[in-house]
């Protein structure tokens, strides 16, 4: 009897141009956690995509093994057939249907011809208890539940098909602290039933809490299985593993100094959002000075990046109230381009949203936000586009063919590099980076981290608003946390401890 | 070899533009031998353009709507009711063509940017907001027309840019000269301005078509420029609906292409939200758009009003949708953010080439509609396919 739930054996997949996959062998072990983790574009993802047929039988070579029979799988239905449930970091949830009809949606409860509706929210009830939902009324639309909780609803929709075998993509990517010690909670509960879990995941620490064995993947190729029980698993292990050399220190050092005077305040800033009806900001006081970096903390909903968004001319129309002060001059913002023209430049936490336009190529996305000054009487200099583009592209370290590669298909780490080239092509004087990290790979971080030293050093302001408290511990001069649209506390870094920032959150 | 391979990267690199070429040359070399070599001569290829003017402004319009994300169905009877204003002011009230034109193209602009504000700040999907106009308007149309049925316009001038031809300086043997000469310029002009850009790259240090590449590009378009000139000059040289639809190309093309203004429509189009926050003003934009594309239905009635000789009370009917099926045939996605003027124009050729082609072989008008739609599916699962395959 092999103790293996599954083996995936010499797979190989191509993209036009690529090998994206070459020759991965990977087993799972009946009943344990396994995680899978990587830099972006080491291929876990397509990887788990071979896995649940998303790329059906015959666009990959090698073999898919379960329970010890060779799978042929032709689409998402036949994986989930043998017991197969993926969950993506993009959650496959509809916002305006109720939880029951979610979590039945594709496989719905069936009298005769008809739709039992009684028996699906009874049996939705019972799958939301199983995933810790007890609060929950089957009932509740999804748009009104928060992410933390939309995740759970995903993993009850997958127990509902009688999961053998869980995958999730990043499933901690969007959660707070409190939202993701849950979910590693329940995969463990899920563990004593037995089912066997994948999880692909950037959180190492996350990894080393949970995982009974970790599979590194680089460049499209399997580089280890590390075993908890044998005690092969640490953070530097897998780092080193992950880019292939060791990273002592994953916050470059930086000579503080003395910073200059206020570029940046806010005083007593309110703001109502007339689509919710409630205030999401209640009279907040902050600064920033030249050449500091101010960390931003806070939990999810906390209200920070609605903080950057009422600064950075008000793109969502919010209501207003309070006073914004740039270089000691009271300032109105009446949309983007004023707080652009004052010098403030806002990189966004969803890149792929309302960051950068993917059909676009890299050049067109870094200059977008600055076209003016590649102008001569209105006519834009494309020569003079694909210079300032080039420059970027080299010193962020960018790699792709040309700046005429296409946005979309670059990996996430080098998309947040085109963003931040975007955002210093408009030379701001204050950057505000929302998440600037999330979802990028190791070797990217420090890439970014770096930059941020040698900006301020300069003497270019950064306020970084970031759910990673060590991020926030290891980069910052000064820390702010928010909590329910209010300053909870601010700390400078030499004090700041994750325990204290942490208490004044969920304060 | 190294020119062949240039050529073939070139062709995989560009797939969907050359394809659309590949294809009216494939349709008209078609029925050229299906008809004996009537569909090519001087006087339906000159008949063909000046029948596709009409749309061709329109399908210009509608490129930039389709790429910010919008759609407007208006734009028809928009053209309809003011061809028939036209009219109305030319018979009525005595006033000269050109006056006539400007207050005709400004009506224009000006019901485009109350659409653009129904759009923008009612917060009005674009397919109601028009579908509304379409239905103003065409009520408007009957209205100005209700006394009077058909309005015939005597004003000879103003009927010369529906009908007319550019006066000749010397005719010689048959040959519309200063057609010839035009288009002698039009070449020198290309030449010129391809050989600034390379010279402006090379300066940059960046890479350029190989020499033989380029030399072959450079005769290659003028040869097509030559060709279509000496046809025209075969019969009555260029008519002033070609120079109006020249004109319109031209600017839009440099406007799209050059001009901060024309970036700032894609970025829209690309993602809103993203240019939104990149200091782009959206709705200044769309206001911007949909008032360029009612003016462009104010030339496009004036164009077929002058052609007809008269505005009549259905005048713009299904224009909207000709226009559409342009664009689209044109490879304007229809996700938004990509497309391009000039592509919009080769579609209307190649939908006004099928009609013109098929009335010469006489094939049966309710076949002519279905193997239209037929082209329309086929060139957007090509647009489709190719796109997938470059991403």
């Amino acid at each position: 009897m092999n103790k293996n739930i599954l083996e995936m054996r010499n797979i190989t997949k191509t993209f036009p141009g690529v090998k994206a996959l070459d020759n991965v062998n990977f087993q799972v072990e009946k009943g344990e956690i396994h995680c899978l983790v990587g830099e972006n574009g080491a291929g876990k993802s397509t990887l788990m995509k071979v896995l649940s047929g998303v790329y059906p039988h015959g666009e990959y070579s090698g073999d898919i093994v379960l329970n010890g029979e060779v799978q042929k799988f032709q689409g998402i239905s036949d994986s989930e057939k043998a017991g197969i449930a993926i969950i993506y970091q993009e959650l496959a949830l509809i916002p305006e249907l109720p939880v029951y009809e979610n979590i039945f949606l594709g496989h719905e409860l069936t009298k005769g011809k008809m739709i039992d509706w009684n028996e699906t929210i009874k049996r939705a009830g019972e799958m939301l208890k199983k995933v810790k939902l007890n609060n929950v009324n089957p009932a509740t639309k999804i748009k009104d539940l928060g992410v933390g909780k939309q995740q759970l609803v995903e993993i009850a929709k997958a127990l509902s098909k009688d999961v053998k075998l869980l995958i999730l993509d990043e499933p901690t990517a969007a959660l707070n602290e409190d939202d993701s010690q849950n979910l590693l909670m329940l995969l463990r509960e899920l563990k004593e039933q037995g089912v066997t879990s994948i999880m692909i995941s950037h959180k190492l620490k996350e990894v080393l809490a949970i995982a009974d064995t970790v599979t590194v993947l680089r460049d499209g190729q399997t580089i280890c299985s590390l075993s908890a029980v044998k005690g092969e698993i640490s953070e530097s292990i897998i780092i080193k593993h992950m880019v292939g050399r060791e990273i002592d220190n994953i916050f470059p050092s930086r000579d503080k100094k003395d910073f200059g005077d206020i570029v940046l305040e806010v005083r007593d800033w309110h703001a109502y959002n007339p689509e919710l009806g409630r205030d999401i900001l209640n009279g907040l006081d902050f600064n920033v000075r030249k050449g500091e970096i101010v960390g931003i903390a806070g939990l999810m909903g906390a209200g920070r990046t609605e903080l950057a968004h009422s600064i950075f001319g008000n793109p969502a129309d919010y209501k207003i109230k309070g006073d914004l002060f740039v270089m000691g001059q009271k300032k109105k913002f009446k949309n983007p381009n004023d707080a652009i023209k004052a010098g403030i430049a806002y990189v966004t936490e969803d890149r792929k949203g309302n960051g950068l336009i993917l059909i676009d190529d890299i050049k067109q996305n870094i200059t977008i936000a600055n076209l003016k000054s590649l102008t001569k009487q209105g006519i834009v200099n494309s020569n003079e586009e694909i210079k300032a583009a080039n420059h970027y592209k080299s010193s962020l370290n960018i790699k792709a063919p040309s700046v005429e590669q296409k946005v979309g298909n670059l990996s996430g780490g080098n998309q947040q590099k085109v963003s931040l080239g975007k955002w210093l092509f408009v030379s701001p004087k204050v950057l505000i980076l929302d998440e600037p990290t999330r979802g990028i790979d190791v070797g990217a971080k420090f890439e970014i981290y770096t930059l941020m030293n040698k900006l301020v050093d300069q003497g270019m302001s950064i306020i970084m608003i970031s759910s990673e408290l060590p991020e926030i511990l290891g980069m910052s001069d000064r820390i702010y946390v928010v909590s329910g649209g209010k300053i909870a506390g601010e700390l400078l870094s030499t004090e700041a401890t994750q325990e204290k920032i942490m208490e004044m959150a969920t304060n | 070899m190294g020119v062949l391979n240039e050529a073939k990267r070139l062709m995989k690199k560009n797939i969907r533009e050359y394809g659309m070429y590949i294809a009216l040359v494939v349709i008209m070399l078609t029925f050229s031998i299906a008809t004996d070599g009537l569909f090519m001569s001087s006087r339906n290829i000159s008949n063909l353009i000046n029948q596709t003017g009409y749309i061709a402004v329109l399908a210009v319009g509608m490129t930039l709507i389709l790429i910010i994300r919008h759609i407007d169905l208006s734009v028809g009877f928009v053209a309809g009711f003011l061809g028939a204003v036209a009219a109305i002011l030319l018979t009525k009230t005595g006033a000269p063509v050109w006056a006539t034109i400007m207050i005709v193209l400004a009506s224009g602009a000006l019901i485009g940017a109350i659409i653009g504000f129904l759009v923008t700040r009612m917060g009005i999907p674009s397919f109601v907001a028009t579908l509304a106009g379409m239905l103003v308007f065409r009520g408007a149309l009957l209205r100005v027309t209700s006394g009077t049925g058909t309005i015939i316009i005597p004003d000879k001038s103003f009927n010369a840019i529906g009908n007319g031809f550019i006066p000749d300086i010397v005719h010689i043997n048959g040959i519309h000269t200063l057609t010839l000469i035009i288009g002698v310029i039009a070449i020198g002009l290309y030449i010129w301005s391809e050989l600034n850009s390379r010279r402006d790259k090379l300066k940059y240090n960046f890479e350029v078509l190989s020499t033989l590449m380029f030399a072959i590009k450079l005769l290659f378009v003028s040869a097509v420029i030559a060709y279509i000139t000496w046809t025209l000059s075969g019969y009555n040289g260029l008519s002033w609906t070609v120079i109006v639809v020249i004109i319109v190309v031209l600017i839009y093309n440099f406007v799209t292409n050059k001009t901060v203004l024309g970036r700032h429509i894609y970025a829209v189009g690309g993602n809103p939200d993203a240019a939104k926050l990149s200091g782009i003003n959206v709705n200044r934009i769309t206001l911007i758009v949909f008032s360029s594309m009612s003016m462009l239905a104010a030339l496009s009635g004036i164009l077929f009003t002058a052609r007809l000789q008269s505005a009549t009370t259905t005048a713009g009917t299904l224009f909207e949708l000709d226009a559409i099926a342009a664009a689209y045939v044109g490879g304007v996605s229809a996700a938004g953010g990509v497309g391009k003027v000039t592509g919009s124009i080769i579609g209307a050729f190649v939908m006004a080439s099928l009609i013109n082609g098929m009335n010469l072989m006489g094939v049966d008008i309710s076949y002519q509609y279905i193997i239209r739609g037929a082209v329309l599916v086929a060139a957007v699962i090509f647009d489709v396919k190719t796109r997938n395959k470059r991403s």
